[in-house]
């Protein structure tokens, strides 16, 4: 397993957001978090990403080493597992290319950035026209590309992924999706966690249901999708 | 006024604005990645002014016993690395102790912490070395030129250039480096700088670092200018430097050294005309007005959480 968790448990103030959630993720795998807006999925990441602390009892492994004992920038860093937070989140003042730049902050491989750079503007051509305009200038479309991009500088390991549909137009986000499974086919793993749970089943190989901070259901994506509680609650009957 | 007059108080007001103008990038930088007024930033640059005064005595005293003979330049110059060197670390110090912890606190709390670690810097300076002056020691020989009937010390001429390519060192490196980007980075959204692989901390004490090292460069430049040296000389001179940083911008470094040159000529030039116990009334009092027309300074946003770096 490449990724374990167990019994994760978050709070805000006295105010919890998961109840103890158990998940896995295997090498290669994409796998998706669906639930409604406020069911914890944004935390489950920051919590991986040791943005959010976790109250005792959490176990979270990552190859057999123990997530909790990484700062945020670590987790990045040292072991790979790269997050594109909700909302793209870009530094607005920085070029397209500095906000990839910054993103290699730990590489001292001047080569290894060069072609990771390479990588990712042979992926989004759309960013190596950009790449000296500020974030800020950029079209969602173009900024969510930016956002992976920029993941994709910091390791190409693992990737967390927040909503990446998020205010695009239909088109844009298959675009999207189909850019995130060649990544994907380059050996990264994926962890999705998604509002528009259609998307995410079609995309991902197993999924998990969050519920007011539980995980209610799991199984194979194409399982979830012809269940009918989920078809009735997630897919819009 | 007549040219020569005008042109000699512009050299003074160079010079003075140089001091406001390095002080104020600490302020502005500290500001712009932190959300934090560093209230304890006037005393550092007293204290980069005293470990410039040791440094440079040291040396100097190595040199006249003919232990390491060094020309006046080179002391000058190892004074200014070797003091911003050591400074720097203060800051970091100050970082570490009293801001760090306190980073989840309201910015009240930060902002008390802050005075409070000056009156600490200021009195631990006094029980330590007593409250004499101190002597800052003649690096260089001081000699004047005369251009037409306008009279300049060479060490004027040496605060205001280093000091204006200290400030273009900064800007380069902010707008050249990966930790200047990350500097820019963590001033525009510093909640997910983590998740690039940058550690907060880090560029938080770099960043005291830096704007603590400028500071002991002023001191430095002051004491070269205004030999002498006494605990609390960081107070009204940090006030001020504050002043400049608000002036300009909060979080505008570009904005902090032009404030900073600003309030050096508005300071200067009301004294040339008006009498000078009326100085800092009347030119504090057209700063007051500039900021109730621009209250965001020059470079500032209106209510923004965007910093600018």
């Amino acid at each position: 397993m490449l990724l374990s968790v167990e019994s994760l448990k978050v709070s805000y103030g006295g105010i919890r957001a998961l109840h103890g959630i158990d998940f896995e993720v295997d090498e290669g795998e994409i796998v998706c978090i669906i639930g409604a807006n406020g069911a914890g999925k944004s935390t489950t990441l920051k919590a991986l990403s040791r943005l959010v602390p976790v109250e005792d009892g959490a176990k979270m492994t990552y190859r057999g080493e123990d997530l909790l004992k990484y700062p945020p920038e670590k987790v990045v860093s040292e072991l790979g597992i790269t997050h594109v937070p909700e909302g793209r989140r870009l530094f607005g003042n920085l070029t397209v290319k500095e906000n990839l730049r910054l993103a290699a902050f730990a590489q001292k491989d001047p080569k290894k950035i060069e072609q990771d750079m390479e990588f990712v503007f042979s992926l989004f051509p759309r960013l190596a026209e950009r790449r000296n305009q500020k974030a800020e200038t950029l079209s969602g479309g173009e900024q969510q590309m930016c956002a992976v991009g920029r993941a994709l500088m910091s390791g190409r390991k693992m990737m967390l992924l927040d909503e990446p549909s998020m205010g695009l137009a239909p088109l844009l986000m298959k675009t999207m999706f189909e850019k995130l499974k060649e990544i994907n086919r380059e050996g990264t793993t994926i962890l999705l966690v998604e509002q528009n749970a259609r998307m995410a089943l079609q995309f991902s190989k197993r999924g998990y249901l969050l519920q007011n901070g539980e995980i209610i259901m799991h199984g194979k994506s194409e399982d979830l999708i012809a269940n009918p509680e989920v078809k009735k609650t997630y897919l819009g009957g | 006024m007549s040219l020569n007059a005008f042109l000699q108080n512009l050299a003074n007001a160079l010079q003075w604005g140089s001091f406001y103008a390095l002080i104020a990038l600490g302020y502005s930088m500290v500001y712009g990645i932190l959300m934090l007024f560093n209230f304890a930033h006037g005393d550092i640059f007293m204290v980069g002014a005293y470990i410039g005064l040791f440094v440079s005595t040291s040396l100097v005293t190595l040199s006249a016993t003919g232990i390491l003979p060094m020309a006046g330049w080179l002391i000058l110059v190892l004074t200014i690395f070797i003091s911003m060197f050591l400074t720097s670390f203060v800051g970091m110090a100050v970082e570490r102790v009293a801001y760090r912890p306190l980073r989840a606190a309201p910015r009240a709390s930060a902002a008390i912490t802050g005075l409070m670690v000056g009156i600490i810097l200021e009195t631990g300076n006094l029980a330590l070395l007593g409250a004499q002056r101190r002597k800052f020691p003649e690096i260089i020989a001081q000699s004047t030129f005369h251009i037409g009937q306008v009279v300049v010390t060479n060490t004027k001429i040496l605060i205001i250039i280093l000091s204006i390519l200290l400030m273009i060192a900064l800007h380069q490196f902010i707008r050249r480096t990966r930790w200047g980007m990350a500097m820019r980075a963590m001033a525009y959204d510093f909640v997910v700088v983590p998740l690039m692989g940058v550690s907060i901390n880090r560029i938080a004490a770099m960043t005291f670092a830096i704007g603590s090292a400028l500071a002991a460069a002023a001191g430095i430049f002051f004491g070269i200018a205004y030999p002498v040296l006494e605990p609390y000389m960081g107070l009204l001179i940090g006030w001020k430097a504050f002043v400049a940083a608000i002036l300009g911008g909060r979080g505008s470094i570009v904005g902090a050294a032009l404030a900073g040159f600003l309030l050096g000529f508005i300071e200067i030039f009301v004294a040339a005309i008006f009498p000078s116990t009326l100085r800092d009334l009347i030119a504090y009092s057209i700063i007051l007005i500039i900021l109730t027309i621009r209250p965001h300074g020059f470079f500032g946003e209106a209510y923004s959480a965007r910093l600018r770096l």
